[in-house]
């Protein structure tokens, strides 16, 4: 579905990503994960057409992700960032409300449509007259999500959407995300630099390193079949702090 | 509904820079003596039955005299020496009669002499203050009666009006011709000159013929001994094609001729001068005193002046500033979209701010012409630079975070900056008009040099005249002005500022 095909990114002077190749598997959930400064957001921003390649192209489904058609390819995506990145001066409904109603949507659809996704949020429906800044961090991803979802879109993009949440909600949220996802069968990529999350969402895992990819497989390949030394040490590092669980 | 704001617009600055023309436009230079005679002009001509307009405290002798071959003005009053020696020395004409030769040539004509002759002198303090007194070597200054005596004195101070510096029968020549020593000479305004003089700051000022303020400053008048002023008879210069569109008009200005002698023009000048009187009404005085008539001067009361100088004020900041909002947002818009090109845009905009407002003002006359129109230029211009800068940090200033998801939910550009960025930069943009609006407020007061109307009418005229009340007419209006635009912006903010940007974070 989502294929990078000779891609290379890079900023004054600096290579963040060099020539890559890489497709992502429709239909399930695939973490990108590396320390910070790794090339995994740039990675996201090149599918979403947010940044342009210096080199190759970005393809969803058969259609380039370049040019004129970028606008439209967005809206078939679902974008969440780690602080929701949600508009402060509009309400969580109007946040969610605005590509619908750019769209010229019937006001029963949009009705229907914003119900509907609350309900798979765990949102209250009261709270989406709120605005953000009314909101807490949690409340505040799970708008997000909603103003993510609401188009419907075929693929989910998320860079690190849980990592400014205090341990309880992200648990309680990492749980919900996982259910969504299970239920509605979106491609999804998911940014983290946390294994223990990519454990938990992972079916598809890429370890990267300085913008390219170190080791890509289930999570417990990475674990038992480390492909070089620094998975080894990456993986290890993050389990002695944490403990996987899986 | 636009189409009528837009008539409703035109039709006042119609008004203001003059379109709607009277048979005669009258002209006067920025000094008592020329207004009074300007409305001397303006009411007898009224009196022979012609609609009149005295557009009062143009400038000095060269902004009127250019006013007067654009046609701007149809007649105003000047001096022979003034216009051989100034606005027509490079011609070094020898006599009145080839002066008007010269000005046939511009299709300008001259009356002859309205009756006395104001000639430059040159005056010292009668009785010198202690410090002067140090630079003259004495306190009794007596034995100096001509201006070639000031030659023994190489140390004194001279204060002198702007124009007199810079003229050719001014100071270069005239110490060129007496071969004085002293060279130690500050420009000011003539009146300063006066308070100068008597505080022993200066030493050597000039005078005017007819100066009410020589007698109460107590200043001794020096025998120009070489000759070297020119006359400096009193004329009115009108536009020869005035004799075809308004016969009556040229020969009621002809009879004013040999009507106001030295005495007469002095006693009228003391009474603005020193009496606080308006011109209008020792102008209408001497009229009914001298033809038996009985004009009425129009003297507004302060009422009518407030409203009127109000209405004039608000108009110049009202219409730069909405100007400079349709301008500056969008290059504010473009500057933050284009970081390099917006930062050549800004410094071009703050390369404008550090032009001096007065000579902004100034320079923008042979562009506009007179009136509002080179002053709401000009307060344009300055109100450029508050709001593009605030347009640009409140667009630069959004969360990258905020723009990425903008861009990512698939809003298209103009949307985009529609519905999310200005809305988010709104508080930034109207601070940025909140300071422009206080700014010009403040600014717009110079229009009073520039016959611009408004604040800085009363307050120029009280400055010339040193009248510290009619400064006040204009200087608390006017900050009263800019306290209630700082108002109306931060209720604006309520209004234009989503609530969402108001609120507090809850955790």
């Amino acid at each position: 579905m989502l294929r990078l095909e000779g891609v290379s990114k890079s900023y004054g002077g600096t290579t963040v990503l060099p020539r890559t190749d890489l497709e992502l598997q429709s239909g399930r959930v695939t973490v990108l994960i590396g320390q910070s400064g790794c090339g995994k957001s740039t990675l996201l921003r090149l599918l979403m057409g947010l940044v342009e390649p210096d080199e190759g192209t970005v393809w969803f489904g058969d259609e380039q992700v370049a040019g004129d058609q970028v606008l439209e390819l967005r809206r078939r995506m679902g974008y969440v960032i780690q602080d929701g990145g949600l508009f402060p001066h509009m309400t969580a409904r109007g946040n969610v409300e605005l590509m619908p109603r750019f769209l010229e949507w019937s006001p029963d659809r949009l009705r229907d449509r914003v119900a509907e996704l609350a309900a798979l949020v765990d949102l209250p429906v009261e709270t989406l007259e709120r605005y953000p800044a009314q909101l807490s961090g949690g409340q505040r991803q799970r708008v997000s999500l909603m103003r993510a979802l609401v188009l419907d879109p075929e693929v989910m993009l998320m860079d690190e959407p849980l990592g400014a949440l205090d341990p309880m909600i992200r648990a309680e949220l990492q749980r919900d995300l996982r259910e969504i996802f299970r239920r509605l069968e979106k491609t999804v990529v998911l940014v983290t630099h946390d294994m223990n999350e990519a454990a938990f969402f992972g079916d598809d895992v890429i370890l990267m390193r300085d913008g390219h990819v170190e080791q890509r497989g289930p999570i417990s390949e990475l674990l038992e079949r480390p492909a070089t030394d620094f998975v080894r040490e990456f993986t290890t590092a993050q389990r002695a702090v944490l403990g996987v669980t899986s | 509904m636009r189409r009528v704001h837009r008539l409703a617009l035109l039709s006042l600055l119609a008004v203001l820079t003059g379109c709607g023309r009277s048979d005669v436009v009258v002209g006067s230079k920025d000094f008592n003596e020329s207004t009074i005679l300007g409305e001397v002009v303006a009411y007898y001509v009224e009196s022979n039955g012609a609609s009149v307009e005295h557009r009062q405290r143009l400038g000095g002798s060269p902004v009127v005299w250019n006013a007067l071959l654009s046609g701007e003005i149809d007649v105003y009053p000047d001096y022979t020496g003034t216009l051989r020696q100034e606005l027509l020395s490079e011609l070094k004409l020898k006599d009145d009669d080839e002066l008007r030769e010269a000005l046939e040539e511009r299709g300008l004509r001259m009356t002859r002499s309205l009756g006395f002759d104001n000639s430059y002198e040159i005056g010292i303090p009668n009785k010198p203050t202690a410090e002067a007194a140090r630079r003259f070597g004495t306190d009794d200054l007596s034995d100096i009666r001509t201006i070639s005596d000031l030659r023994r004195y190489p140390n004194l101070k001279c204060g002198f009006a702007n124009e007199f510096v810079k003229r050719s029968d001014g100071w270069e020549p005239l110490k060129r011709v007496y071969a004085l020593p002293q060279d130690d000479v500050l420009p000011l305004e003539h009146d300063f000159a006066y308070i100068g003089l008597a505080n022993g700051d200066i030493d050597v000022m000039d005078v005017y013929a007819t100066d009410a303020k020589v007698k109460v400053y107590d200043v001794r008048v020096l025998v120009d001994d070489e000759n070297f002023f020119p006359e400096y008879e009193a004329v009115l210069v009108y536009r020869a094609d005035l004799e075809e569109r308004a016969p009556e008009v040229v020969s009621a200005i002809r009879r004013l001729e040999g009507k106001i002698d030295v005495d007469t023009m002095t006693t009228l000048n003391a009474r603005t001068m020193l009496g606080g009187e308006e011109a209008a009404r020792v102008a209408a005085d001497f009229l009914n005193t001298t033809f038996g008539l009985e004009i009425v001067p129009k003297v507004p009361s302060i009422f009518e002046r407030l409203a009127r100088y109000t209405w004039q004020h608000l108009l110049l900041v009202a219409t730069s500033l909405s100007a400079a909002i349709v301008v500056a947002i969008p290059v504010g818009i473009l500057a933050a979209k284009q970081r390099q090109f917006g930062q050549v845009l800004l410094a071009a905009i703050g390369l404008l701010q550090t032009i001096p407002s007065l000579a902004l003002f100034v320079v923008l006359i042979p562009l506009c012409g007179l009136g509002a129109l080179p002053a709401i230029v000009a307060l344009f211009l300055y109100s450029l630079l508050p709001i593009v800068r605030n347009t640009c940090t409140g667009l630069t200033d959004i969360p990258a975070g905020i723009h990425e998801s903008a861009q990512a939910i698939g809003l298209p550009l103009f949307v985009r900056l529609w519905k999310i960025e200005l809305p988010l930069a709104a508080r930034s943009i109207l601070a940025g008009i909140k300071t422009a609006a206080v700014i010009n407020v403040g600014t717009a007061t110079l229009g009073g040099f520039i016959a611009a109307g408004g604040y800085g009418v009363p307050i120029f005229s009280g400055l010339r005249l040193g009248q510290p009340y009619e400064m006040l007419e204009g200087a608390v209006p006017a900050a009263l002005m800019a306290l209630a635009a700082q108002g109306v912006f931060e209720l604006a903010e309520l209004v234009c500022v989503p609530r969402g940007l108001r609120l507090k974070p809850a955790d």
